[in-house]
């Protein structure tokens, strides 16, 4: 077998198994495939909505079984098709693709925004076999939006989880960086995961270098062909499809003029990020 | 040990020096100077960048790309920010890059072939690398280098405009490569490369349906190796410019082998997502130590030895 499974991981389809409503616009979609079953925190797929386009999609959860699960935001065209699928339609898969978090035990602290907390959920479902202590940070634009927060709480308890919101519908009003002070000045944390829009996830990388503490962030990009070749979600000199999408604090001390700053549009220019 | 020849893997291709034959191929990557540089720091021996047109270009929709179990077949539709916005991006290149910098370029005329490589050479490209042979995209690439007329146009034009190598690509969807390639050799290409990738598509059985948005685009890797080898050593027997080998090359094997059919260098694409992006540094290696194995000094001497036996 060559270095990487790239020849081995062929397009396949597979039906929807089961769609779940978890907020007004997101939705979880479950299916069986054996290769992204195999999948660990962090890593992401490929699914093709037929005739409409192909997404890169964090993985919600991976099981033994054989399931897959990713949760989708309806935010354009194609997760617009993709939530009008019905269970039994069919779809198409690529992957698993990327590195994955590392799964350390200690004092952990957890920043997720938005549809970011699909691959911390399913970190975090890895983390509490370590018995690791775990503390959250979640935020939404509502009180609707806060998605997996009874979950976040079984696993963290009620006590280690803070929910913000925008709106100020629940928990904290503002964003999930808001509380972030207070904690780190009162834990000593070994190491901080987070995913979410990228501006949060700079400003936890910020927050973290005043303090020397450890971070991985999960970082997204425009995605095309998903296994490093095309150049479409080049960060630096970082390929996010194959080099990340998990990046280490000292990766992303090397692209600090990028990070949370720009990306690459559909034609290779640096964009700013919005 | 004492008595042991030592072997020189630099090759002069059509002026430029290259450290060893590994070229990174067109497409892969490209698009900024850290890329282009952690790839020469891998050991390619020269880059070429992303096809790039005279407007910016968005591409195609996803999907752009399936992963067959013989190969790759893309269809981007040659996404790049424009000549105008990427000539800062090979000034930075050239700032950082220690081996040579072809750009590549396509066009939906010959003057727009023209205005762009008078802008890459203008901004510091080494080479260029007229893309004329992309199977995807309407009113260029192969649709010009499947016609020897604007071909010959497209060159010429282009020779007019810049004093430094041009590199012609050849499509191997063509009834004869070799006399597009005596037709380009006739037209003042400088070097050729052979080939592109390989026209191609993929159909659901599930749902019925094509899978590229695009329907059809190019096969890359393994699978294409046969083809592109035969390609070079078709167009060596007709031309005396130098050969630049590519199509499914993954290891030192393969590119001894495209050596001997007649190229004089080889590009890598897909190796990189097979392999990994080392894959320049491990197959001038194994070149290296096959040729001290074979007691040959250079690569020179072995390009074309196929042809002899």
């Amino acid at each position: 077998m060559s270095a990487y499974p790239t020849a081995a991981n062929k397009h396949r389809t597979t039906r929807l198994l089961n769609i779940k409503t978890e907020s007004p616009t997101v939705k979880t979609f479950t299916f069986k495939d054996k290769q992204c079953a195999k999948a660990k925190p962090g890593q992401f797929l490929m699914l093709w909505i037929p005739g409409i386009d192909e997404i890169p999609l964090s993985i919600l959860d991976a099981d033994k079984n054989g399931t897959v699960s990713v949760a989708v935001k309806k935010v354009g065209e194609a997760t617009k098709a993709l939530h009008e699928l019905k269970a039994g339609e069919t779809i198409g898969v690529r992957g698993p693709f990327g590195n994955s978090f590392t799964v350390k035990k200690g004092k952990i602290l957890m920043v997720g925004g938005g549809t970011g907390l699909a691959p911390l959920l399913f970190l975090a479902k890895k983390l509490a076999l370590e018995k690791a202590k775990i503390f959250m940070v979640m935020g939404a634009k509502t009180r609707e939006e806060l998605l997996f927060k009874e979950v976040f709480e079984k696993i963290c308890g009620k006590e280690n989880l803070v929910a913000t919101t925008e709106d100020g519908s629940y928990g904290v009003k503002g964003l999930a960086t808001t509380p972030l002070e207070r904690i780190l000045a009162k834990e000593k944390l070994d190491i901080i995961y987070t995913c979410g829009p990228e501006k949060m996830m700079r400003k936890v990388f910020d927050l973290a270098e005043t303090r020397g503490i450890a971070v991985e962030a999960s970082l997204e990009r425009l995605m095309r062909c998903a296994i490093g070749l095309c150049g479409s979600c080049v960060i630096g000199k970082y390929r996010v499809c194959r080099d990340g999408p998990v990046f280490t604090v000292n990766q992303l001390r090397e692209v600090k003029g990028e990070f949370g700053v720009s990306k690459r549009d559909f034609d290779g220019k640096l964009i700013p990020l919005g | 040990m004492t008595g042991e020849k030592l072997v020189n893997l630099n090759v002069n291709l059509a002026g430029l020096k290259l450290t060893n034959p590994t070229m990174l191929a067109s497409g892969i990557l490209g698009y900024s100077s850290e890329t282009l540089e952690s790839i020469a720091e891998n050991g390619a021996g020269a880059v070429v960048t992303k096809s790039i047109g005279l407007k910016p270009r968005v591409g195609y929709a996803n999907p752009t790309i399936v992963q067959t179990k013989c190969g790759l077949i893309n269809a981007m539709g040659l996404p790049n920010p424009g000549i105008k916005e990427f000539v800062r991006e090979i000034r930075a290149t050239k700032k950082v890059l220690k081996v040579p910098l072809v750009v590549s370029i396509y066009g939906f005329s010959t003057e727009e072939y023209a205005k762009v490589a008078e802008k890459a050479v203008g901004a510091g490209a080494d080479a260029v690398e007229l893309n004329v042979s992309c199977p995807h995209v309407k009113e260029t690439g192969s649709e010009i280098g499947q016609n020897p007329k604007i071909l010959a146009q497209v060159i010429k034009a282009v020779k007019l405009k810049v004093d430094k190598p041009v590199f012609v690509k050849l499509s191997p969807n063509v009834t004869s490569i070799a006399d597009i390639a005596e037709t380009a050799e006739k037209a003042g290409a400088d070097a050729l490369t052979a080939i592109n990738t390989v026209k191609a598509m993929a159909i659901d059985a599930e749902t019925a349906m094509p899978i590229l948005s695009n329907k059809v685009g190019g096969l890359s890797g393994p699978a294409i190796k046969p083809v592109a080898l035969r390609c070079v050593y078709e167009v060596y027997e007709r031309v005396k410019v130098p050969i630049v080998g590519c199509g499914g090359i993954t290891s030192w094997r393969d590119a001894v082998e495209f050596l001997l059919a007649g190229a004089s260098a080889i590009q890598m694409g897909t190796a990189i997502a097979l392999k990994g992006a080392n894959v320049f540094k491990t197959v001038s290696r194994g070149i290296e130590a096959y040729l001290k194995r074979k007691g040959f000094r250079s690569v020179k001497e072995i390009v074309g030895l196929s042809h002899r036996r």
